[in-house]
C-alpha cells in the first residue's frame, strides 16, 4: 500500500496513526514536496484484515512479543495460559517501573490470556522513557503511540 | 461530456514508487519471515503430515511417530497446526499447564519421553472453540490470515530448540500445507496418512499432488486403520501413483508394540 500524489509526481510518507477504539483505523500521508495531507480510512474488516498480517501500517514501533497476535487476537484463550519466566520484568536492567493503584485497577481489567503480553508492553514503554511510574494516562499515550487497539 | 476529453493522469504504478517509507509493509512481512528460519535454524527437518482427507488417524499417526521418534533417542517436536480441533497433547498424555513466557519466546510443553510439543490446545479454555477478536462481519475475508499469522507465530516464537524432526500435524484439506510452504524457508518434507478406502484414495493423491507442485519432498504414505472395517489397498496405488513407499500399515488396534515395527521401517527414511 503506496500513495502517490499525483501533481508533485512523489511517494507520500506515512505521517501519523490513529486508531479510534471502534475497529476503525485513520492513517495520514503527507506530500514531502507540496505538503498536501490525505487520510486513509479503514472500515473494521479492512482494519482486522491488516492486524491479522502481523504488520503495522507505519511501522512497528515495539519489539514483537511472543504470540503477539494470538495473545492479542483470541478471544476463548485460559486466563491462566502463561507464566512468565523467572526475572522477566521488562526489557533491560534495573528496577521496574512502578504502577499507580488505578493502573494497576485498569490492567487488572484486561482478559488474563493477554494481560501478560500488555502488562511487559506497558513496562518497555515507560522504561525506554524514563518513566517511573505507569498511571492510566501513561496508557492511554502508550496505548495512542504503540498503536495497541484493545489494550 | 468534459470528461471523454480530459487528459488520463500520468500516475506511477507501485513498483514504480521506491522511495522509502516508513511503514515498510514487506520489510515487516520480510522480518517475520527470518524469525521463522532463525528459529528453525537448528531443526534438520521439517515432516508436514497430510492427508487431505479428514478422520483418517493424521494425528494419531503423528503423536504416535513423534513418541517413538523420541524413545529411539531423537530430538522430537510437534507442532498441532489444527487450530480448531488440537488433539495432540492428548494423544501424548500431556497434561494442561502454564506456558511459561521468555522474552525471546514460549517453551513449548515436553512429554514423557521427551517430545516437544505446542498446540492451540495448550491455551484455549476447557471445551470452548478458537475463536477471534474482530469484526462479527465478512469473517472469512480475515480468519484465514489469522490462521496463517497463528502457524507462522507457532514455529518462531516456540522456544524448538536443536531438533532432527519437527513434525507438523497438518487439518484436513491442504490449505494450512500451502500456508506452512509458505512460510518456511525451504518446502518441507511430507508425509502422508491415508486409510485403505478408495476415498481416502481420492483425496490424499490430491493432497500430495499440491505437495509435488509446492517442490516437497514426498517421503511416503503410512496406512493408518488396516485390518478394520475399511476396504481397499489406497496406500499401494498411492505408492504406485507418486514413487514412494509405503512406509508402514498401522493396525486398527496398533498395540503397544506397534510402533516399534514402524519406527524400524522409518529408520531409514527419516
Amino acid at each position: 500500500m503506496k500513495f502517490l500524489c499525483v501533481e508533485c509526481d512523489r511517494q507520500m510518507q506515512f505521517e501519523e496513526r490513529r486508531l479510534p477504539g471502534d475497529g476503525t483505523l485513520a492513517a495520514a500521508f503527507r506530500c514531502p514536496t507540496c505538503g498536501r495531507v490525505v487520510a486513509l480510512l479503514t472500515n473494521p474488516m479492512e482494519t482486522q484484515l491488516v492486524a491479522s498480517l502481523g504488520v503495522k501500517i507505519g511501522g512497528t514501533t515495539i519489539a514483537p512479543q511472543p504470540l503477539e497476535t494470538v495473545r492479542g487476537m483470541v478471544t476463548t484463550g485460559r486466563d491462566d495460559a502463561f507464566e512468565d519466566g523467572k526475572g522477566e520484568t521488562g526489557k533491560g536492567k534495573g528496577s521496574p517501573p512502578a504502577w499507580s493503584p488505578e493502573a494497576q485497577e485498569r490492567l487488572a481489567r484486561v482478559p488474563g490470556f493477554v494481560r501478560g503480553m500488555v502488562r511487559r508492553i506497558y513496562l518497555d514503554y515507560a522504561k525506554d522513557r524514563g518513566i517511573a511510574e505507569i498511571t492510566p494516562a501513561v496508557m492511554d499515550t502508550a496505548r495512542s503511540e504503540l498503536g495497541l487497539e484493545g489494550m | 461530456m468534459t470528461h471523454l476529453f480530459a487528459m488520463p493522469l500520468n500516475i506511477r504504478t507501485y513498483h514504480e514508487l521506491t522511495e522509502a517509507d516508513r511503514s515498510g509493509l514487506a520489510d515487516q512481512i520480510a522480518t517475520q519471515r527470518r524469525r521463522v528460519a532463525d528459529r528453525l535454524a537448528g531443526v534438520r527437518r521439517v515432516v508436514a503430515v497430510l492427508s487431505g482427507k479428514g478422520g483418517v488417524g493424521k494425528s494419531f499417526v503423528t503423536a504416535g511417530l513423534a513418541r517413538e521418534l523420541a524413545r529411539s533417542g531423537r530430538a522430537t517436536g510437534v507442532l498441532d497446526a489444527d487450530f480448531n480441533g488440537p488433539t495432540i497433547p492428548a494423544l501424548l498424555s500431556l497434561p494442561v499447564a502454564r506456558c511459561t513466557l521468555h522474552e525471546d519466546g514460549i517453551e513449548p510443553a515436553v512429554s514423557v519421553e521427551g517430545v516437544r510439543c505446542f498446540s492451540m490446545a495448550l491455551l484455549l479454555e476447557e471445551g470452548r472453540p478458537l475463536a477471534f477478536r474482530g469484526p462479527e462481519t465478512e469473517g472469512h475475508v480475515w480468519r484465514e490470515t489469522l490462521e496463517a499469522a497463528t502457524l507462522r507465530e507457532f514455529l518462531a516464537d516456540v522456544a524448538w530448540g536443536a531438533l532432527d524432526e519437527l513434525l507438523v500435524d497438518l487439518p484436513p484439506g491442504v490449505q494450512r500445507f500451502q500456508e506452512l510452504v509458505e512460510l518456511l524457508p525451504a518446502p518441507p518434507t511430507v508425509l502422508a496418512v491415508t486409510i485403505p478406502t478408495p476415498e481416502s484414495r481420492d483425496a490424499v493423491r490430491r493432497a500430495l499432488r499440491a505437495a509435488a507442485e509446492r517442490k516437497a519432498t514426498l517421503l511416503g504414505v503410512v496406512e493408518n486403520m488396516v485390518g478394520g472395517p475399511f476396504a481397499g489397498s489406497a496406500a499401494d496405488e498411492i505408492a504406485a501413483e507418486f514413487a514412494i513407499p509405503v512406509l508402514a500399515r498401522v493396525p486398527f488396534h496398533p498395540g503397544d508394540g506397534a510402533w516399534d515395527h514402524i519406527i524400524s521401517k522409518l529408520g531409514s527414511s527419516l
